[in-house]
């Protein structure tokens, strides 16, 4: 069997300064905006992502999502040829419509933009409401605006979860409930905070959720749209929830989040958290959970926490004074940069792979502590990266896949977290939030430095 | 003496007690009229000696789950992606060009020193105001950048939707670098809606490729007696690698392999080879035609996806070359690749003689791998293309009266004339005829369906709805099929192959890829995981749901 890694080849030869280049995006750190669109409708109970656009939109991000999750993944388009391109895509959505409402019987169909449709201006509202005119059971439908060249798939994924509170929330009478929007995190991640939620007895509306959709079991009968999700008819009724806690700092002063929108037009109160990554933001999670329940804080909790504070004075020795990389999406790289601060590893370079507005002010603010001489790096590719990677002498790398690279260049270990996942089993289960996400970051973090430590060790000392 | 007659293949009667005719009104019923009348023409049980026509490389019905990609996935993705010393950037927005970075796994290794991009992905990662006053000008500048980056020997642009929408003309900018810059700069509309899939896409790169690249380089390349090209093989899992190695053991030179582990200078000068040889018709078939017309390159199929394919191929090539030394040499070869391969054939087969296969995956996949799965006895029930055309189904004596439609009108048909000094037959008349007359043929492909089984199904751009239908009647062991597929394939509880990517593995191509292959093959149909699907709390329950209901009767 071939090693893939040593056949691919080293990438281009060392480059000169490239900080003066801008016209190009070399080797990205961001996707597209509809990925993001097409990830939060999987996370809606029996909905079926739709592109308006060329079939290859879809089948890129099919490809693309299902080489993280590893799981089915169907996002039906309108394939657009040459004529529709010119003369408007109406009757291809009409036909797709009326297809996918026949054969998946959907219970929502989420419609994304692409590229192409934006860039011909097509009129979506109206054309919505010729497929709702001329389709007979046609589900509920929300569309969402994503054009590639208008941000990233962050962008894409607040967009389609604002897009489907916009669009299908309706009043309702005050149920209790609590509104959970957690952002673009993994399956493992969703799952853990409905546990905690649902330890202080909370009622949570979590959306988006595909901890089902994207990561469940073999079958014993054939299903057309993977079981798992938020109900369209819970999403109805998000105006009725005491409170929205909507996770990311991203999201924090934007006035047209889903939260806000619950809030200006519902009344919902609006709860922003830092993504609770590492002690102090889990700790504030936690806090607003026992504050929203009236409840106290369970003792298994507590024991969860101590836990993962006894293994950092255990493990001290082993992370203090690294020097870490962190590259990703904004929310998750100020939640990780936090815990690093915490643990005493210096994050030496935070990088957000889209651009995200005054990136750098909310990454400061929310981890006080970060050193002043850390470089922060907002819509940067990984050339710039690379760049500054190069002379920032890291210890390692924490981030997605494509970080393998620089690590590879720079003979140095890269702690997967994020999207994408794809050169390791289980990226859409890796544990990032909780203070059991912080002991499975933490316990991988250290042992990756121990593993370091004795490969590189010349004289093979085993007990460390 | 080598022939190309067709030897019998076989009839399938019923599985599982349905026949493919029942099977095929089951992936029918139900369907719209119009839908149906079209999926009519693209699902037929096979007839080997008179293939019937199939709609191959119609428009996907709007809101069908399909596995095709679009035009630019074809060219920069599949065709010009894999040549690792030429900078590629993608003129779009972020996707296209992110979607396309490496996700292929066509393998590339450079000398230490020398240029290999493939890592890299460069994008103009277009933004609003690009879309709003054109996006000429960035381009240029990226290119530009490029250039200052990397003094690469070639600069490859590919346009993605919108930037047609928009105008961009990105073969003038294109042109003005090249006399700019001094380096060989060309671009590609290979924009995502022209065509019906990916297969445009190939046809636009191959026009791309034999304009700017085949032919500029006239310096003599190492005189070898047997000097060939590659055609159609992109290296997927090291699949060229294997191939490269094999011809050399036989004493034949590969000048290039278009286009996988290949270099600039390699596609430039591979005008000078003796013969060209395909494998995957579907994307190279252009290319072929237009070097023999221009150059007097004559080419033929082969196949090096089975051990009994990749022997008759090398025998092929032998035959053309007309060789006594070296065809005692390809049958010195194959005696020693079969001796190796034997032992693991033969266990192998006598796991899973008899075991069936359905696949469904490319323009040339679909039948190259039915080889390697009757190597270990197993049958191939059901096979379909994702993007290929009728000559590929039905073999190329259909090409003349295949409808040309709007689609394919749209992709240019270069006009190509025998080059005034550098054409030059490389077979006498006399030799050729001679060949022809014992069985040889030149130019041809003669399809998939002659080579499978009576009454076979053939499915072309397989939805998923067909695939379930498939495998809840037909149960097949095993499905060779691409990543949007494998997970619902797999969640029903059959082991899916992706064949284009290899699931990581591979080379699955020449004598050493077949081992590997059927290894492979071997340890999926062997896995004991599909036996813990059902837990046993839900086997023990269903004894006793029985028993309450005899209790309630």
């Amino acid at each position: 069997m071939i090693d893939e890694a040593d056949l691919l080849g080293d990438g281009p030869p060392a480059s000169p300064d490239l900080s003066h280049c801008t016209a190009a995006t070399r080797n990205a750190c961001k996707l597209c905006t509809p990925l993001g669109a097409c990830l939060v409708f999987r996370g809606v109970r029996g909905a079926l992502p739709f592109l308006h656009g060329s079939q290859g939109c879809s089948t890129y991000i099919r490809r693309y999502l299902i080489s993280h999750f590893r799981e089915p993944m169907d996002i039906a388009a309108s394939n657009f040829s040459e004529d529709t391109a010119v003369f408007g895509g109406e009757k291809n959505l009409l036909a797709g419509m009326a297809n996918v409402t026949r054969q998946y019987q959907p219970e929502m169909i989420g419609l994304a933009t692409t590229c192409l449709s934006e860039t011909i201006g097509e009129d979506m509202p109206a054309l919505v409401q010729k497929c709702q005119q001329n389709i007979a059971d046609l589900p509920p439908v929300v569309h969402v605006s994503t054009a590639s060249y208008r941000g990233s798939h962050m962008d894409g994924f607040h967009d389609a979860v604002t897009a489907l509170v916009s669009q299908l929330v309706t009043d309702a009478l005050p149920h209790g409930a609590v509104n959970l929007l957690p952002g673009m995190v993994s399956t493992a991640d969703l799952r853990h905070l409905r546990e905690l939620a649902e330890r202080f007895g909370l009622n949570v509306t979590m959306l988006p959720d595909y901890s089902d959709t994207l990561d469940g079991s073999t079958w014993a009968d054939y299903e057309a749209l993977p079981s798992g999700g938020t109900p369209v008819a819970a999403i109805r009724t998000m105006s009725g929830a005491q409170a929205t806690l909507e996770l990311g700092d991203s999201l924090r002063g934007n006035t047209k989040s889903a939260a806000s929108l619950l809030e200006t037009r519902f009344g919902v109160e609006k709860i922003s958290l830092t993504l609770p990554v590492g002690i102090q933001a889990t700790d504030e999670f936690i806090a607003e959970l026992s504050r929203l329940s009236g409840r106290d804080i369970p003792a298994d909790i507590t024991a969860e926490r101590g836990r993962l504070i006894d293994s950092m004075v255990d493990a001290h020795k082993i992370v203090f004074g690294k020097r870490a990389v962190v590259f990703g999406e904004a929310d998750l790289v100020i939640g990780l940069t936090a815990f690093l601060c915490e643990i005493g590893v210096q994050p030496v370079l935070c990088v957000c792979g889209g651009k995200t507005n005054h990136f750098d002010v909310l990454l400061r603010s929310a981890v006080p502590e970060l050193p002043g001489d850390t470089l922060i790096r907002n819509g940067a590719d990984f050339a710039d990266i690379t760049h500054e990677a190069r002379q920032l002498t890291p210890d390692l790398l924490i981030g997605n896949s494509k970080g393998y690279g620089l690590a590879r260049e720079l003979d140095i270990p890269l702690i997967r977290t994020g999207f994408p996942i794809h050169d390791r089993i289980g990226g859409q289960r890796v544990l990032h939030l909780g203070y059991r996400g912080a002991q499975a970051l933490f316990d991988d973090l250290a042992n990756t430095l121990l593993a370091r430590k004795q490969q590189t060790s010349t004289i093979g000392y085993s007990y460390l | 003496m080598y022939s190309d007659t067709p030897t019998d293949v076989g009839e399938i009667d019923s599985i599982e007690g349905v026949s493919p005719e029942e099977l095929r009104e089951k992936m029918l019923d139900g369907l719209p009229s119009k839908t149906m009348r079209k999926r009519a023409k693209q699902i037929l049980t096979n007839d080997p000696d008179t293939p019937p026509e199939i709609a191959a490389n119609s428009r996907t019905v709007p809101g069908i789950m399909t596995q095709r990609g679009c035009t630019y996935a074809g060219c920069r993705g599949v065709v010009i992606g894999p040549i690792h010393d030429i900078l590629h950037i993608t003129h779009g927005p972020v996707g296209c060009g992110y979607y396309s970075w490496q996700t292929r796994r066509n393998l590339a290794k450079s000398p230490e020193g020398a240029a290999n991009f493939l890592q890299y992905c460069m994008t103009t990662d277009m933004q609003e105001d690009h879309i709003v006053f054109g996006g000429e000008k960035r381009l240029a500048e990226a290119i530009r950048e490029a250039y200052a980056l990397f003094k690469p020997k070639a600069i490859s642009v590919y346009s993605t939707c919108p930037v047609g929408l928009i105008g961009d003309d990105i073969h003038s900018v294109c042109r003005q670098a090249k006399e700019e810059l001094g380096i060989n700069v060309f671009g590609f509309s290979c924009e995502g809606y022209k065509g019906v899939s990916q297969s445009a896409g190939h046809h636009i790169a191959n026009n791309g490729v034999f304009k700017h690249m085949i032919g500029l380089d006239d310096h003599p390349v190492e005189a070898a007696p047997f000097k060939i090209n590659v055609l159609g093989e992109y290296n997927i899992g090291g699949d060229a690698w294997e191939i490269d190695t094999l011809l050399r053991k036989c004493g034949i030179s590969v000048l290039a392999t278009l286009s996988g582990g290949v270099t600039y200078d390699e596609i430039t000068s591979c005008h000078q080879a003796d013969l060209n040889v395909v494998m995957c018709h579907r994307s190279i078939n252009y290319m072929a035609e237009m070097m023999e017309t221009k150059f007097g390159i004559p080419w033929f199929k082969v196949n090096f996806i089975g051990a009994e394919s990749t022997a008759k191929s090398l025998r092929k090539i032998a035959q053309f070359f007309d060789n006594k030394e070296l065809k005692d040499r390809v049958e010195e070869v194959i005696a020693a690749e079969m001796a190796a391969l034997r032992p693991v054939q033969t266990e192998i087969k006598a796991r899973h003689k008899g075991k069936r296969a359905a696949l469904f995956v490319g323009g040339s996949r679909a039948h190259h791998y039915q080889d390697l799965f009757a190597d270990i006895g197993m049958e191939t029930i059901s096979a379909g293309y994702e993007f290929a055309h009728r000559d590929d189904y039905e073999g190329r004596h259909v090409l003349p009266s295949i409808k040309v439609d709007a689609d394919s009108r749209n992709i240019e048909e270069l006009h190509v004339d025998a080059d005034p000094e550098r054409f030059r037959p490389r077979l006498s008349p006399e030799a050729k005829a001679k060949l022809v007359a014992n069985g040889f043929t030149f130019s041809d492909y003669r399809g998939m369906m002659s080579e499978m089984k009576k009454r076979a199904l053939v499915i072309d751009d397989i939805s998923h709805y067909e695939l379930e239908k498939l495998i809840e009647t037909w149960k097949p062991d095993i499905i060779g099929s691409g990543i949007k597929d494998k997970y619902i394939v797999e969640k029903m509880g059959v082991p899916c192959k992706q064949l284009h990517s290899y699931d990581y593995g591979g080379p699955y191509a020449a004598f050493t890829g077949a081992i590997n292959f059927y290894r492979e093959v071997d340890r999926m149909l062997s896995s004991k995981v599909w036996s813990y699907v059902v837990p046993p709390w839900v086997k023990a329950r269903k004894p006793l749901a029985v028993a309450a209901a005899e209790d309630a009767a």
